[in-house]
């Protein structure tokens, strides 16, 4: 049981990233309503986001940004320990990510914009019974 | 110049794009000609890379000039080098027929349609052409969301069709980030060949097996694999016929290309098919997705879709020849490719002929057609023979070597599938022949001539199709120079 505990523990951004993907997954699948589908899929985008941010960082080590770098006029050769900084690619790789999930927002917000024009709700069974009685 | 290939491939549709938006602001007549000049240049780039690769072997191109595997490497090799001229010249041809069709659908909105075109063949032979397991993830965003937008321009219905295809596509797309994430992990690195050097020493690791489940499972949303294919014959139906000619013939064909370049040369056949003990479960998998495309296909009465579910049979004869395991397979997988995205545009461009002239695609509408518009029916016959697998057409030789890597297998099952699957594309295109030979009923019996006159479509639009289909026999005629030549190099030497 002890053990059980301490993997969860040591492991909880997975189990975090993990759980919130699921639930925007469930509401991707089982809600009914347009808009609460595209949420959940900015849930599922949003908890990838979170999954790369936390494989970069490190125990006891900060922001990668060097205090003093060439031309600050210390004497001595600088050392960079690359135990001392959060791996910065992750982060980097994710603000391309966020990037394309807020275009994949707008252009699925767009699209029920013109489903709502079109058939006057976003209830995905309304809409579905509106097309069937148009056969 | 012709060391810049790799980066004019992507950079000029890319920019294009920008430009004919703004072009399209200043004067619609513009925009055309921006988009075929930009087509045009990445289409001379791509078969020049092939001649490149034929004629020395691989072709390394980093952009910026940062070296892998901090930089991003753009590799071309036998594999895309063969993929590359198809998907150029697929969209160019398109481009070009769907011109009438664009300005009948969309007169106002010309500008924005070719911009969105021509930024999804970028991202398009991005996919194709990068070497970088992120920078493909970016790229497959472009092309997917542009594609969103290309195919919700179309009937009532394709709005929300094309909403259900952005929920899956993303799901896709986010499996597909998230295995490259895991694989990131392990290796600490994204470019392709270099995770392919580290990877050997951690084929016993749990996130590895993850990683490469994950991505398949990304994949196979995107290109519509059996049990993930529901968005595809909506998405497809309700769109306008100039999206459908490019969506269609290539979409599913890259993330075929994605699938094939993730087996080969990141996770290498030793992983893949002696390591992990899973292919025969996707081989039938991949049965049972040609079986039921058939199936639902027959269920169809309009053309359209009966043309959306062959693609999702089509899908499952490429994932099935992909995972048998052996060269035969790899090869007809690969041939299929070049096959299936010429095939598929030539039916799909006789869909747009039918709709610019009839505007109907049910089958209802389609009567008379070869007396009215015999030419584009002349194509769509030379379409569906390959279709059905009809020597010499090119649709023949790639099914043998299917049928011959599933002997070799011993997997008698995804034999019969094809089999089966040409007995139902038979009975489908039969189907429509007869229809469309059929006369229509007409009340004035006195006076014929007015339905008697030929109402073909227009050259601009006929011209590209009977090129195609004119193309679907000459590959088929050199198909053992594709695969003596091309596809034999693309195959690494451990996967006999």
């Amino acid at each position: 049981m002890t053990d059980l505990v301490s993997t969860i523990i040591a492991k909880y951004n997975y189990w975090i990233y993990i759980t919130l993907m699921m639930i925007g997954l469930y509401a991707m699948i089982a809600k009914n309503n347009l808009i609460k589908k595209i949420v959940g899929m900015s849930m599922f985008q949003t908890a990838i986001i979170l999954f790369y941010v936390s494989i970069g960082v490190k125990k006891g080590a900060t922001i990668p940004i060097l205090e003093y770098s060439h031309g600050h006029g210390h004497d001595t050769q600088l050392v960079v320990h690359a135990a001392d900084y959060v791996n910065p690619l992750p982060h980097v790789l994710m603000l391309t990510a966020i990037v394309v999930g807020v275009a994949t927002l707008g252009v699925a917000l767009a699209l029920s914009i013109r489903i709502y024009d079109r058939y006057n709700t976003l209830e995905e069974d309304e809409i579905l019974t509106q097309i069937r009685e148009e056969k | 110049m012709s060391q810049q290939y790799p980066a004019l491939l992507v950079v000029v549709p890319l920019l294009s794009a920008m430009i004919i938006s703004i072009a399209g602001w200043v004067n619609k007549r513009w925009c055309f000609p921006i988009a075929v000049a930009a087509l045009g240049v990445a289409a001379c780039s791509s078969v020049g890379l092939l001649l490149q690769v034929l004629d020395q072997g691989k072709v390394i191109y980093l952009m910026g000039g940062w070296p892998p595997p901090m930089g991003i490497a753009y590799y071309i090799d036998h594999l895309n080098g063969l993929v590359l001229p198809v998907v150029s010249i697929v969209a160019l041809l398109n481009l070009i027929a769907a011109k009438k069709s664009i300005e009948q659908q969309f007169p106002d909105k010309i500008g924005p349609f070719y911009s969105l075109y021509v930024l999804m063949v970028a991202g398009l032979l991005g996919i194709v052409a990068t070497g970088d397991a992120f920078n493909l993830y970016v790229l497959l965003e472009i092309a997917a969301l542009t594609g969103y937008g290309l195919l919700a321009m179309g009937e009532e219905r394709a709005p929300l069709a094309t909403l259900n295809y952005l929920y899956m596509g993303t799901i896709g797309a986010c499996f597909y980030l998230l295995g490259v994430g895991y694989l990131y992990i392990v290796t600490g690195s994204l470019n392709m060949v270099d995770i392919a050097g580290i990877l050997p020493d951690l084929y016993q690791s749990k996130a590895v097996l993850a990683a490469f489940i994950i991505c398949m499972v990304g994949v196979w949303l995107k290109m519509a694999f059996f049990p993930l294919h529901a968005w595809l014959p909506n998405a497809y139906t309700y769109a306008s016929s100039a999206a459908t000619g490019l969506i269609a013939p290539l979409v599913t064909k890259v993330m075929i290309y994605v699938m094939i370049r993730l087996m080969l040369t990141v996770f290498t056949p030793a992983f893949v098919f002696s390591f992990l003990n899973v292919s025969d479960a996707i081989v039938w998998l991949a049965v049972i997705a040609i079986v039921t495309g058939g199936v639902l296909a027959l269920a169809e009465r309009d053309l359209k879709k009966m043309l959306a579910y062959i693609i999702v049979a089509e899908v499952g004869y490429m994932v099935g020849g992909a995972w048998l395991g052996n060269r035969d397979g790899m090869t007809g997988a690969i041939l299929h490719i070049v096959n299936d995205a010429l095939m598929t545009l030539c039916v799909f461009l006789v869909v747009g002929n039918i709709v610019y002239k009839v505007k109907s695609y049910a089958f209802e509408n389609l009567q008379g057609l070869f007396r009215k518009m015999p030419f584009t029916m002349g194509a769509f016959v030379i379409g569906a023979m390959s279709i059905i697998g009809v020597p010499p057409t090119c649709g023949f030789f790639s099914k043998w070597y299917l049928i011959t890597g599933a002997i070799a297998a011993g997997h008698y099952a995804f034999m019969a599938a094809l089999l089966f699957s040409s007995l139902v594309s038979v009975v489908l295109f039969f189907r429509v022949f007869e229809i469309c030979f059929h006369e229509p009923f007409s009340d004035n019996h006195g006076h014929d001539h007015h339905s008697e006159a030929m109402d073909e479509a227009p050259l601009s639009m006929l011209v590209p199709l009977l090129i195609v289909a004119a193309t679907l026999i000459v590959v088929g005629l050199y198909t053992g120079v594709i695969v003596n030549q091309i596809i034999q190099f693309a195959i690494p030497a451990s996967l006999v």
